[in-house]
């Protein structure tokens, strides 16, 4: 068996690697790839998690994340190609119409 | 070292490297590739950590459906644009070494907290993966949370009806042209 904190630890690392992604990178597409990792992550989590207390609960969790991650990346890359359309461009820093 | 200790030492710095490398690639396929390379194995980690049906479900669905989705919109998007990785923001480089410690911190406090837990190496399959994973998953997903179940099945229709819905193509010569010509 994996002891917990090497899971947690790790998972940490990855949710680190996505938060860097999601913050640095102005590619709305890696933006999204970023957002996938964290959410990969969390499943990481809730995995180790239903492991460590002997309850399917959190692989049930995990099971709705990736449900909800599939309806999230078709909204948002669907958003991406209208961007795209409009403005020439999937930069994140030169979509600032809402920016006051 | 039991086995599924190796399997975790030998994928987990894949899976960071992998993670890493993603971060810092120009192209937009080359991240794609890589973040594949990370979701097949964090599928590994979902095998060992108990859960096949996970495993399966990740392939397909993340490995499968969802990255085919990434690399259709960076193929129609047009693969040859590079973005530079220079930061634009001024000071933000060290207050973020500083949030980034206090948050290093926080992660091994929490760690070390947790090594507290350590239960003892009882075998999971025997008490809850009782007649297989996918059996002991469905009898909790479609008893306790078979509301939530539906709700995230009418939750993909809308997603994939917006996503149509966004992503047409207005027909401006049909349509507005048809309009004008009753106005």
């Amino acid at each position: 068996m994996i002891r917990l904190p090497l899971v947690l630890f790790f998972s940490a690392v990855l949710f680190s690697t996505g938060v860097y992604g999601v913050l640095a990178r102005r590619n709305a597409v890696l933006v999204l790839m970023s957002i996938e990792l964290m959410l990969n992550a969390v499943n990481v989590n809730l995995v180790a998690f239903s492991q460590f207390w002997h309850d399917i609960t959190g692989q049930v969790f995990a099971l709705f994340v990736i449900a909800v991650a599939a309806a999230e990346v078709g909204i948002g890359l669907a958003i991406v190609i209208l961007i795209y359309r409009n403005r020439e461009t999937i930069n994140v820093d030169e979509v600032n119409l809402l920016k006051w | 070292m039991a086995p599924d200790q190796i399997v975790f030492w030998v994928f987990a710095p894949v899976s960071v490297g992998s993670a890493v490398a993603m971060l810092f690639q120009r192209n937009a396929i080359h991240a794609a590739l890589f973040l594949i390379v990370n979701f097949f194995t964090l599928a590994v980690f979902y095998l060992v950590l108990g859960a096949p049906f996970l495993f399966a479900v990740q392939i397909i669905v993340y490995a499968g459906a969802i990255m085919v989705l990434f690399l259709f919109v960076i193929m129609l998007l047009g693969v040859d644009r590079e973005e530079s990785l220079v930061e634009r923001l001024r000071g933000q480089r060290p207050l973020a070494i500083v949030l980034g410690l206090g948050l290093a911190a926080e992660i091994f406090v929490t760690a070390r907290a947790s090594l507290g837990l350590a239960r003892g190496p009882a075998n999971f399959d025997e008490t809850v993966n009782v007649g297989g994973n996918a059996q002991a998953l469905s009898h909790v997903l479609f008893r306790d949370y078979f509301l939530p179940f539906e709700v995230t099945s009418i939750l993909l229709i809308v997603a994939a009806i917006a996503a149509m819905v966004l992503a047409q193509r207005r027909e401006r010569t049909t349509v507005e042209a048809a309009g004008e010509a009753e106005v």
